[in-house]
């Protein structure tokens, strides 16, 4: 395999993006594809699955196999491809709205399924896409469209939601941080079994303007301020960590993913065949 | 299947899944529901002795989502479910339609709406079937009425599928669903089962949606040579978003008259004691079964009554309901709903003879004297 580079996967007649200046996709998206290019990855043999949102237009600039499903669907799309054929780089592309709230049912499942796929989460903590109205990860007491007088609900915490949920890797990296998020989404996707990577983006059209962060550099500097690691977290009080980023990886763990055990189930039941413990043909 | 002509006892539900795989289904995801669910327990066991794949999702919004995936790698896909899981399966039923990836849902129906009865037949979803799904589009609805129809049959839904890149809806009934009886299993020639057809281009100029010279655009599937970019959003033919209103006409039309064009390789009905028939039931599913059991009563009697029966629901034989419409005095039109078929059968009726339903939404099936009572009801409108 030739040394690849990131424009090898880039459908450069696609440029400009078509997200807004000050965005975090295009960070996330260069961080991906560099992440490709490192790992040699064939085009051929890579399908990436997106849901809708404005991180959900990523596959229009990406040169590998795509499918462009429905909103919050995508881990399921990715689902059924990588068991039809598991030699298959399958990776996933969702929003914070996508991925973790219309599509949240689909997040805990794939992760306690272990299906060997890697999801990279981009998480504005809005609709940016619809006009900036509240997802799951909004966090508490800030404003959108649709929570004028401070936002009332919690948010979910996604890195501990899908640990628990069973993944085998867990990580989250921000678009500030950039050489630690490709670290981990190089390593998610080397990981066999669901990897998740969320990464902590700016949207400076809604969330940002509705909270005091109208320019792109204020919205970067409030990630940087308030992003502290694993290890740091560790010592603070829980007053101390609300409204923090955490940064790092909360699971690298080895757990069997489910292609591997199911072609064990196919093995069994085609050598008993082959010895004619199971009729087959009935 | 070694050995030819096999005799089976077999269930509706079994028929569907063994049809499946003989027409070369390899993966099936699904979600439990009443009273499909021999479906899913049947594949479980089956698709791995077959090396294929039975992967049970969190809802039918997944599993829809699943099979759609699977094709696309590759795999002959399905699902089963009834009401109201095809109702959630309707939201990326139309993904399967735009993006154009063959697969085939089996929808076992049940006595709606909502919850329901979860155990008693009905026939409601005749038109949620056609139009279930938003936006305008062509899909092809196949309707078995004995066991031996839902293997057969099974093997034609995916034919179909697979030569019109379309989603096909298998819409069986509770009735037919756990019915058991004697199935003649026949050998499958390799022949008849059709396979999508693949591009033969240069893998650098393929395009996902350029409609070929049989009308449909070859599929490729994920991991070969062709890069395969496949999508929910309206497109152009390399499958990028594409909103110019030309573009989105072109599409949104493709969708439609795919199927209609190809009606006449697409409509399978059946005719019983039509050819001199003074009067006509028209039926699917489950009431053909009452009708036939109608037209020996009134035959004993010496009355000429046929019955024209829908094994292909959508497209809608118009042709074939309209040369029955010219040709009886009257029409009955048994169905477990209000009245869904009846509708269509009235648009095509370019005469106004009479036509009259028999509509029954009490979880119990249609008796052969109901129809008869209607068929005497529709004598009384001649004189």
């Amino acid at each position: 395999m030739p040394k690849m580079k990131m424009e090898d996967y880039l459908i450069e007649k696609k440029l400009p993006f078509f997200w807004c200046a000050g965005c975090g996709d295009g960070i996330v998206l260069s961080s991906i594809l560099k992440s490709f290019a490192n790992l040699g990855y064939d085009r051929k043999n890579t399908v990436v699955v997106t849901g809708i949102g404005c991180w959900g237009k990523a596959d229009d600039y990406i040169n590998t196999h795509t499918f462009h499903g429905t909103h919050g669907r995508a881990l399921a799309f990715a689902t059924g491809i990588k068991l039809a054929n598991p030699k298959l780089n399958v990776i996933v592309l969702m929003g914070d709205g996508d991925g973790a709230t219309i599509g949240g049912n689909h997040l805990i499942h794939a992760a306690r399924r272990n299906v060997d796929i890697t999801a990279i989460l981009v998480n504005n903590f809005n609709y940016g896409m619809t006009g900036g109205q509240y997802s799951g990860t909004t966090p508490e007491e800030s404003y959108t469209i649709t929570s004028r007088y401070g936002h009332i609900e919690p948010s979910f915490d996604l890195c501990n939601l899908v640990e628990a949920a069973g993944a085998p890797y867990v990580a989250r990296g921000s678009v500030y941080h950039v050489v630690q998020l490709q670290k981990f989404i190089e390593e998610g996707l080397q990981k066999k079994g669901f990897s998740f990577i969320e990464v902590i983006s700016t949207c400076p059209t809604h969330f940002g303007r509705l909270n005091g962060m109208k320019k792109a550099p204020d919205i970067m500097r409030w990630i940087k301020d308030n992003s502290v690691s694993i290890a740091a977290a560790e010592k603070l009080s829980p007053e101390e960590l609300e409204k923090k980023f955490v940064l790092g990886k909360f699971a690298d763990r080895d757990i069997p993913d489910y292609s591997t055990k199911y072609q064990a189930i196919i093995d069994k039941c085609t050598a008993k065949a082959a010895k004619g413990g199971v009729t087959i043909e009935r | 299947m070694k050995g030819s002509n096999k005799v089976r006892f077999m269930q509706g539900n079994e028929a569907m899944a063994e049809g499946a795989f003989a027409a070369g289904a390899r993966f099936y995801a699904g979600y439990p529901i009443t009273p499909s669910s021999e479906i899913a327990e049947i594949s479980a066991r089956r698709l791995p002795q077959l090396g294929g794949v039975y992967v049970q999702m969190e809802d039918e919004l997944g599993s829809m989502a699943a099979i759609i995936g699977a094709s696309a790698a590759g795999k002959k896909s399905f699902t089963a479910t009834s009401g109201p899981g095809f109702s959630l399966m309707q939201e990326n039923l139309g993904v399967a339609v735009m993006a154009e990836v063959p697969c085939v849902i089996i929808n076992v129906q049940r006595s709606g709406p909502s919850t329901g009865l979860a155990t008693k037949p009905a026939q409601g979803d005749f038109m949620q079937s056609r139009w279930g799904t938003h936006g305008d589009h062509g899909i092809i609805v196949i309707s078995p009425s004995t066991v031996e129809d839902c293997y057969y049959l099974m093997i034609k839904a995916f034919n179909f599928s697979e030569k019109y890149r379309t989603p096909v809806v298998f819409l069986a009934d509770e009735i037919i669903g756990h019915l058991q009886e004697r199935v003649v299993i026949n050998d499958i020639d390799p022949e008849d089962i059709v396979t999508r057809e693949l591009p033969s281009c240069d893998p650098e100029d393929y395009k996902p949606f350029e409609i070929g010279e049989s009308g449909i655009a070859p599929l490729a599937y994920y991991g070969s040579e062709y890069i395969v970019r496949l999508t929910s959003s309206t497109h152009d033919e390399s499958g990028y978003s594409n909103s110019k209103p030309e573009n989105a006409d072109k599409f949104i039309r493709h969708y439609t008259d795919k199927i209609e064009k190809n009606k006449k390789d697409i409509t399978i009905v059946r005719k019983y004691n039509l050819e001199d028939a003074d009067y006509a039931i028209i039926t699917f599913g489950c009431t053909t079964r009452s009708a036939l059991e109608a037209v020996e009563i009134l035959k004993a009697e010496g009355k000429k009554v046929g019955i024209l029966q829908l094994v292909t629901l959508w497209p809608f034989a118009d042709d074939e309901v309209l040369e029955v419409c010219n040709q009886v005095k009257g029409v009955v039109v048994p169905e477990l709903n209000l009245g869904q078929l009846i509708r269509e059968v009235e648009r095509v009726n370019k005469k106004n003879i009479p036509i009259v339903g028999v509509n029954k939404v009490n979880s119990l099936s249609i008796h052969p004297n109901e129809i008869i009572d209607k068929i005497r009801e529709v004598e009384k409108c001649q004189r």
